[in-house]
C-alpha cells in the first residue's frame, strides 16, 4: 500500500534520512521504533511531503506522491497523527473533530462522529470543552480520533504514547488495534515505547542514524537480543 | 498571593523607613516627569512665544504622587482605615468644590479637568479601602480576577445575543432620537466606519491570526479606486463599490503572496512595509492620483439615483423633492450614517457565516497551529490568501465610503496610524470577538470624539485607557471565543448559535 525507496531527506545540509526503505501492506499494523533523533518523524513527516525526500520515491497505491503537495498526499486516504498531538486549543472538541473532516468535507460528519466517540467515550463526556483544557490522554485521544475523520485508508501516529501514563498508554494501544482489526484501516506506528509497539504490530522496522536497521516480524523483533538490550532492557 | 485575610489581623508593623523611602521614590520621579512636561509653558505674545512657569503646579503634582502612594502602601499593608478616614473626606470635599466651582482654593491646576482626576483617585482609593474595611480582604488574587473577567466576559458573550440587537436596534434609531445632531451622526458614520475595518481586520489577524499592520492600505486602494473611476469615467458610486472591493482584495492576494511563509513577527514588520509602500506610491505619483494634492470633488452616493442636493440637475428629481419633504442637508448624514451601517452589518453577517463554512474553520485552524492544519490537509496558502483577500475586499468597501463621504482624499488619510488604530480596535476588543469590536471601536473611537472638549486630555485618557485595558485583560476586552458547533442533546445534528 505505501512504499518508501532509497528516501533521503534533509535539513538544510544535515542528512535526516540516509536511504530509507520500508513497505506497508494493506490491513497490516507496522511499527517504526528507534531512538531519539533517528527520523523516526522526519520519516513519517517525509512521507506526508513537509519536508519533501531530495531523493528516493514514495508509493501509495502505486501513485507516486514524493513531490505532491501534503494538501494532496492527505486528500489521497494518508492522515497523520502528529507528534505532541497537535490539537486546537481553543477550538472544542467537536471542532477539532470537525476540522479533522477537512479533506472529505461534512457529508459523513455525524456518522463519523459517532464511530469515534464509540473508539473514545470520554471525548462524547468532554465534547464541548474546549482542547486545550483536556488532560494529555485525552488529547492524544482526541488527535486520533480527529485523524480518523478523514476515513483514511492509511493512518500515520507519531508517538501517541508520548508523556502519558502507562495505563492510558495501553488504553491507546488497545485503540490502534480496534482501528486496525475493525474498520480495517492499515496503520504506520512510529514508537519509542518498543515493547508495546512491537507486541501490538504485525511487522516492525528499527531505525537509528536515518538508517532502517533490521526489520522482522514484532515477534521476531521482541526476541532479538540486540533490540532487547538497545530498547527493551537497557532503555534508552 | 492568596486572597488576602481580614485587615490588619496578621498585619505586620509598619515599616515607616521603607514606606517614606517608596512615596519619596514615587514623589522623585514624579518630578522628574512634571518638571519639564508640567513646569513650563509656552505662551503666544505678540512678537513671538515666551515662557511661563507653574512651579506650584509641579508642587502639586508631587505631593498628590506622594500622597496617593502612601494611600497604595498603606492598603497593601492592610491598613485601610487611614486610607477611608483620610481619602473620604477629601475626595468629597474636592468634588463639591468641584461642582460649585471653589476648587481654585484647594489646587494649582488651571483646569477643572486635572481637579476632577484628582477627586476621581482619591475616591477610588477611599472606596477600596471601604471595601476592604467591609469585606475584609484588600487584594485578590491575580488568578481569581482573571477568572472573574474571564467569566464576566464569558457572561456579556452570552449577554451579547440580547446586547448585539440591542445595540443594533440603538443605532437603527440613533438618526431619529431627539439629542442626535449633525455632530453626534458624524461621530456614528466614524464609530460604525471603524466598527466596519475592525470586523475586516478581524478576518485577517482575529480570525486566521495573521498580524496585519499595513491593513490602511486596503482602504487607501478602496478610497483611491472609487475616486479615480468617479473622476475620470464618470462612474456612480454603487456601480464602483464592488470594483472598490474586488481592487482591494486583488491587491491582498498580490501582497500576500510573498509573506505566505512568514509568521509572527516578520509578518507584522513586512505587512508595515506594504502598507507604506501603497501610500508613498499614491502620494508620488503625481499625475494618476494628485500625490499629495489628494483628490477632490468625488461625487456623493446617491439614493437610488436620486441625489442629496437642494436643486436637483436639469431634468431628474432629488432626494427632498421626490419624497415630498423640505430640503436639509442633514437626509444626506442620515443616508451615509445608514449606509455604512448596512455596509458593516453585511460584513459581520459575512463574518459569522464563514466562520462556520470550511474556509473559516480552515482560517482560525491555522491561527491554532498551522503543522496540525497541514496534517489535515488544509491548503495553508489558500486559506491565508483567501484570509487577506476577504479582509482587504471590506476594507476597500469602506474605503470608497470614506472617499464619497469625505469628498477629498489624499494619502495623509493614509497613515500608518490608521492601521494601529484599526489593530487596536481588534485587539482590545479581544481577537476573534465580534461584539468585542464594537465595544473597542466606540471606547476608541466614540469616547476621544465625544469628549473631544476635553482638549489635550482627550489623548491622554485614550492612552490610560489602552493601559488599563492591557492591565485587567491582557487578550481583550471579550477574549471568549464562541464554539461554532454544538451537539443537539447527545444527538449528532450541527447546530447555530449566535
Amino acid at each position: 500500500m505505501l512504499s518508501a525507496a532509497g528516501i533521503h531527506t534533509f535539513y538544510g545540509n544535515i542528512e535526516a534520512l540516509r536511504g530509507v526503505d520500508i513497505d506497508v501492506k494493506q490491513g497490516e499494523i507496522v511499527t517504526l521504533i528507534g531512538a531519539n533523533g533517528a527520523g523516526k518523524s522526519t520519516l513519517l513527516m517525509t512521507i506526508c511531503g513537509s519536508p519533501r525526500a531530495r531523493q528516493g520515491q514514495i508509493l501509495f497505491d502505486g501513485v507516486d506522491i514524493t513531490s505532491a503537495p501534503t494538501y494532496e498526499i492527505i486528500r489521497m486516504g494518508i492522515a497523520q497523527s502528529p507528534e505532541g498531538r497537535r490539537i486546537f486549543p481553543r477550538m472544542t472538541v467537536l471542532e477539532n473533530l470537525q476540522l479533522g473532516s477537512t479533506p472529505i468535507g461534512d457529508d459523513h460528519f455525524d456518522e463519523d462522529v459517532e464511530r469515534v466517540f464509540k473508539l473514545f467515550p470520554i471525548l462524547k463526556e468532554r465534547q464541548e470543552q474546549r482542547g486545550g483544557t483536556l488532560s494529555g490522554g485525552e488529547q492524544q485521544m482526541l488527535a486520533i480520533g480527529r485523524s480518523l475523520m478523514s476515513r483514511p485508508r492509511l493512518l500515520l501516529l507519531d508517538e501517541p504514547s508520548l508523556g502519558l501514563a502507562p495505563l492510558i498508554v495501553k488504553q491507546i494501544f488497545e485503540v490502534i488495534k480496534t482501528i486496525n482489526e475493525q474498520e480495517g484501516v492499515t496503520v504506520f506506528l512510529v514508537e519509542q515505547n518498543a515493547y508495546h509497539a512491537l507486541r501490538l504490530a504485525h511487522r516492525g522496522y528499527v531505525m537509528a542514524n536515518g538508517r532502517i536497521l533490521m526489520s522482522g516480524t514484532g515477534q521476531e523483533l521482541l526476541a532479538n537480543e540486540e533490540i532487547r538490550a538497545a530498547y527493551l532492557e537497557g532503555g534508552h | 498571593m492568596a486572597v488576602l485575610s481580614a485587615a490588619g489581623a496578621d498585619a505586620k508593623p509598619l515599616d515607616i523607613g521603607a514606606m517614606v523611602k517608596e512615596a519619596g521614590l514615587a514623589g522623585l520621579i514624579a518630578f522628574g516627569l512634571a518638571f519639564g512636561l508640567v513646569g513650563f509653558e509656552t505662551l503666544d505674545v505678540p512678537g513671538g512665544l515666551a515662557i511661563n512657569t507653574r512651579f506650584d503646579d509641579v508642587a502639586a503634582v508631587v505631593v498628590l504622587t506622594i500622597l496617593g502612594r502612601i494611600a497604595m502602601i498603606l492598603l497593601r499593608e492592610h491598613r485601610p482605615l487611614l486610607v477611608a478616614v483620610i481619602g473620604l473626606p477629601f475626595s468629597v470635599v474636592l468634588i463639591v468644590s468641584l461642582v460649585f466651582g471653589w476648587w481654585t482654593y484647594f489646587l494649582p491646576f488651571s483646569s477643572a479637568m486635572v481637579g476632577w482626576i484628582v477627586a476621581l483617585m482619591a475616591a477610588v482609593f477611599s472606596l477600596r479601602a471601604i471595601n476592604a474595611l467591609s469585606h475584609g480582604d484588600t487584594v485578590a488574587s491575580r488568578e481569581q480576577r482573571e477568572k472573574t473577567m474571564d467569566r464576566i466576559g464569558a457572561r456579556v458573550q452570552t449577554a451579547a445575543k440580547y446586547v448585539g440587537p440591542l445595540l443594533l436596534a440603538f443605532a437603527i434609531i440613533l438618526p431619529f432620537l431627539p439629542f442626535a445632531d449633525r455632530r453626534i451622526l458624524d461621530i456614528g458614520i466614524l464609530v460604525v466606519t471603524y466598527i466596519m475595518l475592525g470586523w475586516g481586520l478581524n478576518i485577517v489577524v482575529g480570525l486566521a491570526g495573521l498580524l496585519d499592520l499595513g491593513y490602511v492600505a486596503f482602504y487607501a486602494v478602496g478610497s483611491y479606486s472609487y475616486a479615480l473611476l468617479a473622476l475620470h469615467l464618470d462612474m456612480g458610486f454603487w456601480v464602483c463599490l464592488p470594483f472598490a472591493g474586488f481592487m482591494a482584495a486583488l491587491t491582498g492576494v498580490i501582497l500576500g503572496f510573498p509573506v505566505l511563509r512568514l509568521r509572527g513577527d516578520y509578518l507584522a514588520i513586512v505587512t508595515l512595509g506594504f502598507g507604506e509602500i501603497i501610500r508613498v506610491i499614491l502620494l508620488n505619483w503625481y499625475e494618476f492620483t494628485g500625490g499629495p494634492d489628494g483628490l477632490s470633488g468625488i461625487p456623493r452616493p446617491t439614493f437610488f439615483g436620486l441625489e442629496f442636493k437642494r436643486f436637483a440637475p436639469e431634468g431628474m428629481d432629488t432626494f427632498h423633492t421626490f419624497f415630498g419633504l423640505e430640503y436639509s442637508p442633514i437626509q444626506r448624514i442620515i443616508f451615509l450614517y445608514y449606509l455604512i451601517l448596512v455596509m458593516a452589518l453585511i460584513t459581520n453577517l459575512f463574518t459569522m457565516r464563514i466562520r462556520r463554512l470550511p474556509v473559516g474553520r480552515a482560517w482560525e485552524a491555522l491561527r491554532e497551529d498551522e503543522i496540525a492544519c497541514r496534517s489535515l490537509g488544509i491548503n495553508p496558502r489558500n486559506t491565508k490568501l483567501t484570509a487577506f483577500g476577504i479582509g482587504a475586499m471590506f476594507a476597500g468597501f469602506a474605503g470608497s465610503f470614506f472617499a464619497t463621504r469625505q469628498g477629498f482624499i489624499s494619502p495623509e488619510s493614509f497613515t500608518f496610524i490608521e492601521s494601529a488604530i484599526i489593530l487596536a480596535v481588534v485587539v482590545l476588543g479581544g481577537m476573534g470577538s465580534q461584539i468585542g469590536v464594537v465595544f473597542a471601536a466606540i471606547l476608541l473611537i466614540g469616547l476621544p470624539e465625544i469628549f473631544r472638549d476635553l482638549q489635550q486630555y482627550r489623548m491622554l485618557a485614550f492612552g490610560s485607557a489602552m493601559v488599563l485595558i492591557m492591565i485587567w485583560r491582557p487578550s481583550g476586552l471579550l477574549a471568549h471565543r464562541e464554539p461554532t458547533l454544538l451537539l443537539n442533546d447527545g444527538k449528532s445534528k450541527p447546530q447555530e448559535t449566535s
